[in-house]
């Protein structure tokens, strides 16, 4: 089997997530291999959720906002 | 929320498997949260009961009149020195009633409606606070004023394009529509005698910079054509067009034109009409004709350029004052065009009008009347409850060292001394839930868990990042 990533993305309340959702009104499509992860602010992600997301197996992270 | 279907069904539509896979991992990863929640208090506060109205339009007097005669106080700030807005330049509704007395007569009642207060020539300079409890900074000529509000409604208004193209500026008897109707309102001449007219549509809409359509435009063009058969039966007129949107009942006025033999003429982007001056009494009109598929040459007495709407210059300034979002054109945005289309992200802060999007001015104070019930579910209660998801402080790991104050963007965290009971003095941080919105900058800076925001702490994210990645 091919190599997929797990990626982890940390969405904006008010910004990103909603643009995910706008995504999904719009039909467009993207790899299905992202988790979103919905946030207040891009600003609340603390660093040491990147990396506790990197040590549990994430292949990439996101902090979008 | 398991988001399985904006984020996942509806984005992953050709590959059902993996959406399914998805799908699932999204329902463990929600349910991980939820097993770590806890119950939220409800944070409620006072409502200053009085509302600020931005722009003096035929919405913002609709909005202010509403309110005001519902028995709330209404602060009504306008720009410029009279009120009625772009309004005041149009002639008719499409249902062809007169503008002018119904404008007058609105801003009769807005000078002496006893609640509302009118500053003129004036602008918002600056605000804080949140839904309920506003203050804002109204500059007048005769200086800074500070007005405490419990909701804010934005009618700042639009104004047509000045165009550059089709000798618009340098050729005579080429007109905008609001000209056009300016002129026939007064009866002039180069209206009343022409003989040939030319509409050319989409001028300034629809293209490279303002991809929308401006709505009303084609309604005014066929409308003013029907008025113009309608006087003189002999006159030609044409209407240069690339989509005719005489939308809902307005198809009649359409109708209407073709019965009286206005004559329609398509052309796409790529083939513009041409206009050139022909003497200062008539112009050429060059049109590629896509029936007989040859270009068509009118000798028109005047040719009418339906402009676009473009928004207010006051909009920028405003959506950095009250933190609103616009589109990419400039117009406000709202929360959500279906449920809540009068509504900005933020609580509290309402709109109306052609600050909006380009629309008629019945559809304007349609919705006009609709912000104004919007801002009464806020101003009919003296107390309102907010949002839970606050900043939380951990008094246990808060050591008071004060790195959050500085990242805060509401300014909500401060800092306290208590006594301890050895006799020495400890400090640690406290919010203000009211001007909180729950960001969490202050829990991404903090070295030692001293602060969380209720429904996103460390713990809960990370539960997701686990389920996330458990298979």
């Amino acid at each position: 089997m091919s190599y997929e990533p797990k990626i982890i993305g940390f969405t904006c309340n008010w910004c990103t997530y909603a643009a995910a959702d706008l995504a999904g009104i719009w039909r467009m499509q993207y790899p299905s291999n992202i988790r979103l992860i919905r946030v207040m602010c891009s600003g609340m992600v603390h660093p040491r959720m990147v990396t506790e997301a990197f040590s549990l197996g994430a292949d990439g992270v996101m902090v979008m906002g | 929320m398991a988001n399985i279907r904006n984020q996942d069904s509806w984005v992953h539509s050709g590959e059902p498997e993996q959406a399914t896979r998805k799908a699932m991992d999204l329902v463990r990863m929600a349910v991980s949260k939820v097993g770590l929640l806890n119950p939220l208090p409800e944070i409620v506060v006072g409502v200053q009961q009085s509302a600020l109205v931005i722009g003096g339009g035929p919405s913002g007097m609709t909005t202010a009149l509403e309110l005001a005669d519902h028995g709330f106080p209404v602060h009504l700030v306008e720009r410029s020195n009279l009120l009625g807005g772009q309004a005041r330049f149009l002639y008719n509704t499409w249902k062809g009633e007169p503008i002018g007395p119904a404008l007058q007569e609105m801003d009769a009642r807005v000078r002496s409606h006893p609640l509302i207060t009118l500053h003129m020539e004036s602008t918002v300079t600056d605000a804080e606070g949140f839904v309920g409890n506003f203050k804002s900074t109204i500059q007048s000529p005769r200086g800074p004023q500070a007005v405490d509000h419990g909701v804010t409604v934005i009618a700042t208004g639009g104004k047509g394009y000045t165009p550059t193209e089709y000798g618009y500026g340098t050729a005579d008897r080429v007109y905008t529509s609001i000209e056009f109707d300016k002129l026939t309102m007064m009866g002039d001449r180069r209206i009343n005698d022409a003989k040939t007219f030319v509409f050319i549509q989409c001028v300034g809409s629809r293209e490279l910079g303002r991809m929308y359509c401006s709505r009303v435009c084609c309604t005014h063009s066929v409308q003013a054509a029907v008025q113009l058969k309608e006087q003189d039966p002999t006159r030609e007129i044409f209407i240069l067009y690339r989509d005719l949107r005489t939308y809902g009942e307005r198809e009649e006025l359409f109708k209407k034109a073709r019965e009286k033999g206005v004559v329609f003429i398509n052309y796409e982007l790529h083939g513009k009409p041409r206009v050139t001056q022909l003497d200062p009494r008539q112009l050429e009109v060059v049109v590629w004709d896509h029936i007989l598929h040859e270009p068509l040459r009118i000798v028109a007495d005047a040719v009418v350029l339906a402009t676009a709407i473009v928004p207010s210059s006051a909009n920028a300034d405003l959506a950095r004052i009250y933190k609103l979002s616009t589109d990419a054109d400039g117009f406000l945005l709202e929360a959500h065009a279906k449920l809540r289309p009068v509504d900005f992200a933020g609580d509290g802060l309402f709109m109306a009008g052609l600050a909006h999007y380009p629309k008629s001015v019945d559809e304007a104070v349609a919705q006009a009347k609709a912000a104004a019930g919007r801002a009464i579910t806020v101003l009919s209660s003296d107390r309102i409850g907010l949002e839970s998801t606050k900043a939380t402080p951990v008094l246990a790991n808060c050591d008071g060292c004060a790195l959050c104050l500085d990242v805060c963007p509401y300014h909500a965290i401060s800092l306290v001394e208590e006594a301890t009971a050895e006799g020495s003095r400890s400090s640690h941080i406290q919010v203000n839930v009211a001007q909180c919105k729950g960001c969490g900058m202050c829990q991404a800076t903090c070295p030692k868990d001293g602060v969380y925001v209720a429904g996103f702490s460390m713990e809960q994210i990370t539960a997701q990042v686990k389920a996330a990645l458990a298979l």
